[in-house]
């Protein structure tokens, strides 16, 4: 894909002009390679496929944990946004009520877990969202009333859809997961997780 | 009495929902912890590594009483407040489980992959030698300020393999440590996560491990917390004794330096 | 065989404090395994401390105490030196009994 490879230059020239001691880092660089190589073994589910980078995630980690320059980041905004594959049939919104579900759920994914099993999006481990369920994380921002401080425009729909599908898309480097891009959830699964932030009657929005 | 114990932790999840503010229900957790650390099943971990240590066994029937862990051949008190670190002997950096292995194939004689072939335990009918010695040897830290040493171009370069292993993104779900461990005060639902790239982070956690894990009954290692965060990360399985496994643990016990030992702990 | 206990034994005052850590499964018979088969319940059962031969703590045990058990009581009386020992059975009529000595 073009503006892949061209966001791969982009990383080599940032770790190339911006470091004096680019032969340390890039001798530390084939090292971590090798031990990551040397130090998996596949499990279940999860193959040593799972350890190649795509470039979002090299220049992520190249970033270790600022944000990335800014070129460099609007390249993978405008990469990430570009996989976005938004509802043949038009509909945005599915049901809030397994939207609930699919945000509680914690499994998928792992080795440990069954490959038949369920997959979640597991929204409660970093964000508020009901006001009834106290146990939930911090990491990202508290989405309770999402839909009511935003309402449920055509426009509001599609970001929110977008932002779950490919969150790159819209924060270059984000905590958050590539639901629909990663093949995390399903297209209905999003439906319904979008639900969940913007439905008026979801338990998010009271 | 446990069932004490149980009432503790039963309190606690009792009056969670009553309290809204966060920072009550992280107090009641706290207390729940304090009430376990008379007691800690640890010890019993503790106490069977130490018999392990001293028991003449292998093919070649010694004891592990000559290993060298870093300080000299047998000298366990300190030892592990400066692990990782270069062995000469095997031309690597090693975290402490691998040393433990390096001495019973090169002492007792066993096959590595016999040595190796049960690093974590589950329950009664598989209990692990690796995690009882590692209990034993890290108990006889307790106390003792955390000085991991950087001396050697091999341990430097472990460390610098460690961060970026710490900032390594991959997998279906794009996590790296960093996702959940570089900042202060975060939690994943009401677990509290250490920021691991601080001083004061590094040190807090790194310090409270080997742990008895109340939830599932087992005391755990260092690199059993490594091996199961990369579960949840959705990578594949951390190879037991591996260079990945060894530069992680070298680039975090070298940020905890300073900070006394308090282990083996107890946590949820 | 189960592992030995910890027992830690110290007076104060007039009365001696025993803390214990036992090494049990403590299986409560309601747990499945991964196949769905129930775990059949492993418990100890029975517990009886004596001082000096003579029985300070005797207790019935069931399913509730958990796993790799703390049990921490008090009595009038020991000195030290004196002889503290612990004997448990549990429902298999496996048995285990340590000793120590009041510090």
């Amino acid at each position: 894909m073009r503006p892949y490879a061209r966001l791969g230059l982009l990383v080599v020239a940032a770790i190339v002009g911006g470091c004096a001691t680019a032969l340390d880092e890039s001798e530390t660089a084939a090292k971590t390679a090798a031990a990551l190589k040397a130090s998996f073994r596949p499990a279940g589910q999860a193959g040593l496929d799972r350890l190649e980078q795509d470039e979002t995630q090299r220049a992520c980690s190249l970033a270790a944990g600022k944000a990335p320059p800014k070129d460099v980041a609007a390249m993978i905004e405008q990469t990430n946004l570009a996989t976005i594959r938004y509802p043949a049939d038009g509909k945005l919104l599915g049901d809030w009520k397994n939207g609930e579900r699919i945000a509680q759920e914690g499994r998928g994914k792992q080795f440990s877990d069954d490959p038949k099993g369920p997959v979640g999006a597991n929204c409660y481990a970093c964000h508020q969202l009901s006001k009834g369920e106290l146990s939930f994380g911090t990491i990202g921002p508290s989405l309770y009333q999402y839909g009511k401080l935003r309402g449920n425009s055509v426009d509001v729909q599609r970001y929110t859809f977008g932002k779950i599908y490919n969150s790159e898309a819209f924060t270059a480097c984000t905590n958050m997961p590539r639901f629909g891009h990663k093949g995390i959830l399903s297209e209905q699964q999003i439906k319904d997780v979008a639900a969940l932030l913007l439905d008026p009657a979801s338990p998010v929005n009271q | 009495m446990k069932a004490v114990r149980a009432a503790v932790a039963l309190v606690a999840l009792a009056i969670a929902p009553s309290l809204l503010a966060q920072g009550s229900t992280a107090d009641e957790i706290a207390k729940y912890r304090a009430a376990l650390q008379d007691g800690n099943p640890a010890e019993l971990w503790e106490g069977r590594g130490e018999a392990l240590w001293k028991q003449q066994r292998g093919p070649k029937n010694v004891s592990l009483e000559r290993c060298d862990l870093g300080l000299g051949a047998g000298v366990v008190k300190g030892a592990y407040a400066q692990l990782p670190r270069y062995f000469a002997d095997a031309d690597r950096v090693m975290d402490l489980e691998t040393r433990l292995v390096w001495c019973m194939v090169t002492l007792q004689g066993y096959t590595e992959a016999d040595a190796k072939k049960n690093p974590f335990g589950n329950g009664n009918d598989r209990k692990s030698d690796l995690e009882a010695l590692t209990a034993y040897v890290t108990s006889e830290s307790r106390g003792v300020k955390m000085n991991v040493p950087m001396r050697h171009a091999k341990e430097a370069e472990a460390y610098r393999v460690g961060e970026k292993l710490f900032y390594f993104r991959g997998g279906t779900h794009d996590f790296a440590c960093a996702t959940c461990h570089s900042e202060e005060g975060k939690r994943i639902r009401l677990q509290d996560l250490p920021d691991l790239t601080t001083a004061q982070g590094a040190q807090k956690a790194y310090t409270t491990w080997p742990a008895y894990r109340v939830s599932q009954g087992e005391l755990r290692t260092f690199e059993w917390r490594l091996y199961d965060c990369f579960r949840q990360q959705r990578f594949p399985e951390l190879v037991f004794g591996s260079d990945a496994a060894i530069a992680l643990t070298m680039f975090l016990a070298r940020n905890a330096n300073g900070a006394p030992f308090d282990a083996p702990a107890i946590k949820r | 065989m189960a592992d030995p206990m910890k027992i830690r034994a110290t007076t104060l005052g007039d009365s001696t404090e025993v803390k214990v850590l036992m090494s049990h499964e403590m299986e409560t018979g309601q747990r499945k395994d991964a196949q769905g088969q129930t775990i059949p319940a492993w418990f100890i059962q029975n517990v009886i401390v004596t001082w000096n031969g003579r029985t300070v703590l005797s207790a019935q045990w069931g399913t509730a105490v958990s796993k790799n058990p703390f049990l921490s009581f008090k009595f009038k009386g020991g000195a030290k030196g004196d002889r503290i020992a612990i004997s448990w059975m549990d429902n298999r009529g496996d048995k285990r009994t340590d000793e120590t000595v009041i510090a």
